[in-house]
């Protein structure tokens, strides 16, 4: 194998245009590769990579690297794996980043083992050390209770890290790169998934991902019922609902909407939190909102410890005024 | 079927995040008092899994844990759900382990076990997150792995899988043999019974040593780590919140409208 060289960023392809995940990925790769004097790959994979290439080079990548086949049209952990796993050993990157997503999640720790190399999941930041010139891989840990600061010799460092957690660059469409197809090989054979139905269960209105203005029900709102009035303020605000997890586990609203470490990691400017504790576990998902606006019975919620604002109090009670306050006020 | 489930005792993950401290010297956790360890939580919902294809076509559920000292009253627990037997990879040379040294232990203690159509692990191990051990001893085995599934049913020599991804979920099906790791919309896992807690008191588990699954002792545990942890600290939380009181709930909800204006976030 060469000399290891270069930070490497896999990129992911949402409708036909490079992820937000992606972008981001390659604002902070284009950091660690500046700071190491090294080139910033990016690599995409997919029946067709389209204008994706193009893009990821405005982003910050100097060269991007493409594998199109129809057996990649979607993702399968076998096919997906086999091509990662002959282009990092063709091109060997000292630094691969991957997102922390549905595809990011399976892909790395599979691929990590099968060459054998370090891997750090859900990283929050990554800077190179110093002395070891080593990538200091800062993770969650303990369902966000701690911090992490792992390192690791073995190589390539391979990381996967939280969306939003670093930041895109403003795209320079006049940056020169270079594209290259790599030749695909694969054996449909030893492809042992099928993938029959991919099932959206998206609700209407704003993303979560990409509301500004966040009203999140927990546990205290009871029912579906509840939802409905989170819905109102919500709607009011140009916003989006969110739910912790058991409103999901209970199925009073779809497993899309929660926020969290193992749900949606939202930024909103505003996010308020109704009739729900505060666990670790949530606040990993929307502790990067701006603002922190909590409403709950019970004065010793964890989630006063979080927010900015807050009432102590009944939400059946405080909901109403404060929804029709909010709409007065908007509507002045 | 041949069933083995991969079920790992942590800390309590929904202890209050008040009690969680860490000790700085050591970059150890430490434990909360009076808060007793659990089984992880999408551990013990890959048990659930399990139970629900031998409760419709029946088969043998194997459960294996690695650790040290592990308590009897935790790791029990899969069988007084309904679980048939239990393994414990418990060692000192177990301790202190990273996703490698431990997906490699486990891997080589299935070897041993030899027989199996379906090994399921938790999503992630509530204690650190990581999410990869599953992924690691299917690619250790060789066999073909579906993460993050909320549904799993066997079907002519197949399994089907429901795999949770950000915006819905996918059907996938797979070849058996195969590692599932599961997560929790697979819904909650099931009580245990009396008749299960007076059954499983009486099951002893057997117990392997790395030497017992050919695990040579430099290899697992903090000695086959690949990655270092280089430090463990708690984040620094501000906590400045401005209670907004007032006589009755409606008019401190409406002063609290009025903050939002007057911080220009309405
Ligand atoms: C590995 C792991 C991963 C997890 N991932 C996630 C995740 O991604 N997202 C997530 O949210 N959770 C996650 N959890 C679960 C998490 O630990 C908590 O159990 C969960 O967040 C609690 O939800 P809650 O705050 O709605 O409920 P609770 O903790 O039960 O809190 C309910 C709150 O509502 C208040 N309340 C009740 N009634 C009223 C009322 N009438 N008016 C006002 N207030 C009221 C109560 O005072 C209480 O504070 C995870 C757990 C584990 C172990």
């Amino acid at each position: 194998m060469a000399e290891s060289k270069g930070v490497m960023v896999y990129g992911e392809i949402a409708e036909g245009k490079l992820a937000s995940i992606t972008t981001e990925l390659l604002g902070g790769g284009r950091r660690l590769a500046d700071e190491s004097k090294e080139e910033l790959l990016c690599i995409l994979i997919g029946d067709q990579v389209g204008e994706a290439p193009q893009q990821a080079i405005a982003s910050g990548a100097d060269k991007v690297y493409t594998a199109e086949d129809p057996l990649l049209k979607e993702y399968q952990t076998d096919s997906y794996v086999a091509v990662m796993e002959q282009a990092v050993k063709d091109l060997s990157p000292r630094i691969l980043l991957l997102g922390q997503t549905s595809v990011g999640r399976d892909l790395a720790p599979r691929l990590a083992f099968r060459l054998g190399a370090s891997l750090s999941t859900d990283c929050l930041e990554l800077s190179i050390d110093p002395d070891t010139k080593l990538l200091q891989q800062t993770r969650s840990v303990f369902g966000g209770n701690a911090r992490a600061i792992f390192a690791s010799e073995s190589l390539p460092q391979i990381v996967t890290v939280r969306q939003k957690a670093m930041s895109p660059l403003e795209p320079d469409k006049s940056k020169k790169g270079e594209i290259t197809p790599i030749k695909v090989e694969l054996d449909p054979a030893k492809i042992r998934t099928k993938v029959i139905e991919t099932v959206k269960e998206e609700v209407e209105g704003i993303k979560l991902e990409d509301a500004e203005a966040i009203v999140t029900g927990g546990r205290g709102i009871g029912g579906p019922e509840g939802f409905k009035q989170l819905e109102e303020l919500a709607k009011a605000l140009k916003g989006a609902v969110g739910a912790s997890r058991p409103p999901c586990d209970n199925g009073w609203v779809p497993d899309t909407l929660q926020v969290g470490l193992t749900g949606k990691i939202v930024t909103p400017e505003l996010y308020i939190a109704v009739a729900l504790s505060g666990a670790s576990q949530h606040l990993a998902g929307c502790s990067g909102a701006k603002n922190i606006i909590a409403i709950n019975k019970d004065p010793e919620a964890n989630i006063f410890k979080e927010a900015r604002f807050g009432v102590v109090g009944d939400w059946k009670q405080l909901l109403p005024a404060f929804t029709e306050k909010v709409k007065e006020l908007l509507a002045g | 079927m041949n069933m083995i489930v991969c079920c790992k005792q942590v800390l309590d993950p929904e202890a209050p995040p008040a009690s969680f401290k860490i000790d700085p010297g050591s970059n150890q956790v430490v434990p909360p008092p009076g808060v007793p360890p659990v089984i992880s939580p999408f551990d013990e919902q890959a048990v659930e899994a399990a139970l629900r294809i031998k409760d419709s076509q029946g088969g043998k559920i194997t459960v294996l844990s690695l650790g040290n000292k592990l308590l009897r009253d935790v790791v029990k627990k899969p069988l007084s759900m309904g679980a048939d037997e239990l393994v414990l990879l418990e060692d000192e040379a177990f301790e202190g382990g990273d996703s490698w040294s431990i997906a490699y232990a486990l891997a080589m203690a299935i070897k041993k076990i030899g027989e199996f159509d379906l090994i399921f692990c938790g999503r992630q191990a509530a204690d650190w997150d990581a999410g990869q051990v599953g992924s690691g001893i299917a690619e250790i085995l060789g066999i073909p792995s579906v993460t993050v599934a909320k549904k799993v049913e066997a079907v002519d020599g197949k399994a089907r899988v429901e795999r949770v991804i950000a915006d819905g979920y996918q059907v996938v099906e797979v070849t058996l043999p195969a590692l599932i790791t599961v997560s929790n919309e697979l819904g909650e896992a099931r009580y245990a019974t009396l008749k299960g807690i007076m059954a499983a008191a009486k099951k002893q588990p057997t117990i392997w040593k790395p030497a017992d699954i050919g695990v040579d002792p430099s290899q697992t545990g903090a000695a086959g780590r690949r990655t270092k942890l280089v430090k463990l600290f708690q984040p620094v939380r501000e906590g400045k919140c401005e209670i907004i009181e007032a006589d009755s709930p409606a008019e401190a909800a409406a002063g609290l409208a009025v903050k939002l204006r007057e911080a220009k976030l309405i």
